[in-house]
């Protein structure tokens, strides 16, 4: 028995012969920020829905909160918050009425609800819109309330599933930092579901990328990228008078690749050749105009990941 | 549970629907008070008259009586308040926000049904209330002992009758994730029930029996009777109109098919029969079955929900 929040084992999902979920082996610690990503389709809803007992798993087992979620279903959700896909309210009534609602459901006191209502609604910057009916919400209000929602049981953790989902760039920064922010200050940790890698690794201390229901890679971002950087180091270099420029950048040590495209020279290195190839463009008697080092992000582990297979 | 069936009465009364609810309710009453008005005679006071009960059973000039129209539109308020209660949830992406929440689906469906059949029976007493109150008005008298009685057991019939419609329309609603399918489907079985069963499968089958050219003698005309009858009682809609007819009819005399048949091929029993007018706990007594048919109906379609609701998955 962990203390993990989370501790899923051998979580198996099946839906007639299509394996949704195969064998998920997943822990999440108290108030981490952990990024389950991967592709739709890869079995990410299918297994929040049996981390929060809304399905059951056709093998193995899962515990949240130290319950399991198909036996104990209650206890586990009155400390999960869970933030559904296509986040949905009841539109002929207002943000606060929704949020007064789920309260009720929580059994928690009026006085104590409207309170927390008004915070949430204040923290999601929402104050404006509390009393309009949610009918007349844009989807980034709506995925706004529903972060209000989730908070108003003060969960231990917060399970959004694609939140970013249809939102404009500025609105997915904005809600990202405020799941961080969320998250940091209330000690929740939080599960986020997400198909959008850049935007979402940046606020992750932990990655898992699911792929055909399988948890092919996890661990902090710096370790996915140690556990791929064998694929090396890439240099894009823009140099003025660099005619011939591209073997004597060859000859480095380490480095594999050389092309150029007119002014333009794009560098594979087995390790990091940054300084001796300006070292080498110096000498050559070039004049560097940019160099730029093509750092691996999420999103590149993630193609490359599924460029391997 | 309370916060739910709280929800749901809110909702009830202030969706636009219920505008229509509020007009079938007019319309009961407006109904009453022109069948009063025409038909029952305060003049001639007698103590077995039960002005108060005719009120519901007589018809007055091509309108069918009262009992008819909550027979047979009062299935259509149960619909209406049910047929989308759970999959319009699905469709708007509540239900999996209200089902993450430390409640059982089982509270959710259950608090949804009650609030339901709260409201029916809110608006079925408004409707009884009203039109006794127009019948005091225009008669100058106040129901008796025995009419109150008789009242509140057909109040009784009548909510398990409209708990029927309101179980299976959310029955269909967990069935069907379309409302207009739901709709549909519900609304198919009130016409089923309403029409073919009673009006067209019941005299075919009877007479699949018992030809009715054929019929030669009284013994063979009750036979194709009671197989009429028995077949007529697979639908809920026939077993109100007998537990009705039986609870507001103490005379037996107006629309008992039953006894208008006895009238016709043995009217010698029938003059001892109605010497007197059936006491209310003989009346009871006789449509105690019905009414445990009619809830046991509504627990047969509340157990299908749950065994289908509780082990879904619910998708957002």
């Amino acid at each position: 028995m962990s203390d993990a929040l989370i501790d899923a084992q051998g979580l198996t999902k099946r839906y007639g012969q299509f394996t949704a979920v195969d064998h998920l082996d997943l822990q999440i610690q108290e108030g981490e920020v952990f990024g389950f990503l991967g592709p739709n389709g890869s079995g990410k809803s299918t297994t929040i829905l049996m981390l929060l007992g809304l399905t059951e798993p056709s093998e193995g087992h899962a515990q949240v909160c130290g319950f399991d979620p198909t036996r104990e279903p209650l206890q586990v959700k009155r400390q999960v918050g869970y933030l559904p896909e296509s986040v949905g309210f009841y539109n002929d009534l207002t943000g606060k009425e929704n949020l007064l609602y789920m309260a009720s459901l929580n059994k928690i006191p009026r006085p104590a609800a409207e309170h927390k209502a008004a915070e949430f609604l204040k923290m999601v910057d929402m104050t404006d819109a509390a009393n309009q009916l949610v009918g007349q919400y844009s989807r980034g209000m709506k995925q706004r309330l529903g972060l209000a929602e989730v908070l108003m049981k003060d969960p231990r953790l917060v399970i959004l599933d694609d939140p970013t989902l249809g939102l404009d760039p500025a609105g997915v920064q904005w809600l990202l930092q405020l799941i961080q922010e969320m998250s940091a200050q209330r000690q929740i940790a939080v599960f986020i579901s997400s198909h959008q890698l850049q935007e979402v690794q940046r606020i992750c201390h932990r990655v898992g990328i699911m792929s055909h229901g399988k948890l092919v890679l996890q661990g902090t971002v710096d370790d996915l990228m140690s556990q791929l950087e064998s694929g090396g180091y890439l240099l894009e270099i823009e140099v003025s008078g660099g005619d011939g420029l591209s073997d004597v950048v060859k000859a480095i040590p380490g480095v594999q690749h050389c092309e150029a495209h007119g002014s333009r020279l794009v560098v594979q290195a087995s390790k990091d050749v940054r300084s001796q190839v300006v070292a080498a463009v110096a000498e050559h008697g070039a004049g560097l105009l940019e160099l730029r080092s093509h750092n691996s992000t999420l999103e590149d582990i993630y193609l490359r990941y599924f460029q391997e297979n | 549970m309370s916060a739910i069936f709280w929800k749901e009465m809110a909702d009830h009364f202030g969706r636009r629907r219920f505008g229509l609810l509020f007009g079938l309710i007019i319309t009961g009453i407006l109904w009453g008070a022109f069948v009063l008005v025409r038909e029952v005679d305060g003049s001639s006071v007698s103590v077995d008259a039960f002005l108060f009960l005719q009120i519901f059973t007589r018809s007055s000039g091509g309108l069918p009586p009262l009992l008819f129209f909550i027979g047979f539109f009062g299935p259509l308020v149960g619909i209406v308040l049910g047929f989308d209660s759970i999959n319009s949830e699905r469709t708007q992406g509540t239900l999996s926000r209200v089902l993450a929440q430390p409640i059982y689906r089982d509270t959710l469906f259950t608090g949804k049904f009650l609030a339901g059949l709260t409201t029916l029976v809110l608006i079925m007493l408004t409707l009884m209330i009203s039109i006794l109150g127009v019948g005091m008005f225009v008669m100058g008298l106040a129901p008796r002992g025995e009419e109150i009685i008789r009242l509140a057991g057909f109040a009784l019939v009548t909510t398990a009758y409209l708990g029927f419609w309101l179980a299976l329309a959310m029955t269909c609603s967990i069935f069907f994730r379309n409302t207009v399918t739901s709709a549909l489907v519900a609304l198919g079985a009130w016409l089923f029930f309403a029409i073919f069963v009673v009006a067209l499968i019941a005299p075919l089958v009877a007479d699949f029996f018992v030809p009715q050219d054929e019929i030669a003698s009284a013994e063979e005309y009750l036979q194709n009777f009671n197989i009429n009858l028995w077949v007529a009682r697979f639908s809920p809609m026939t077993i109100f109109n007998e537990a009705a007819q039986t609870l507001l009819d103490p005379w037996g005399t107006r629309g008992a098919r039953s006894l208008d048949l006895i009238a016709i091929i043995a009217p010698e029993r029938l003059q001892g029969l109605l010497a007197r007018p059936i006491s209310a706990a003989q009346s009871l007594r006789l449509v105690w079955p019905h009414i445990i048919v009619l809830v046991s109906l509504v627990s047969t379609f509340l157990v299908a929900s749950f065994f289908r609701f509780m082990r879904e998955e619910i998708r957002s």
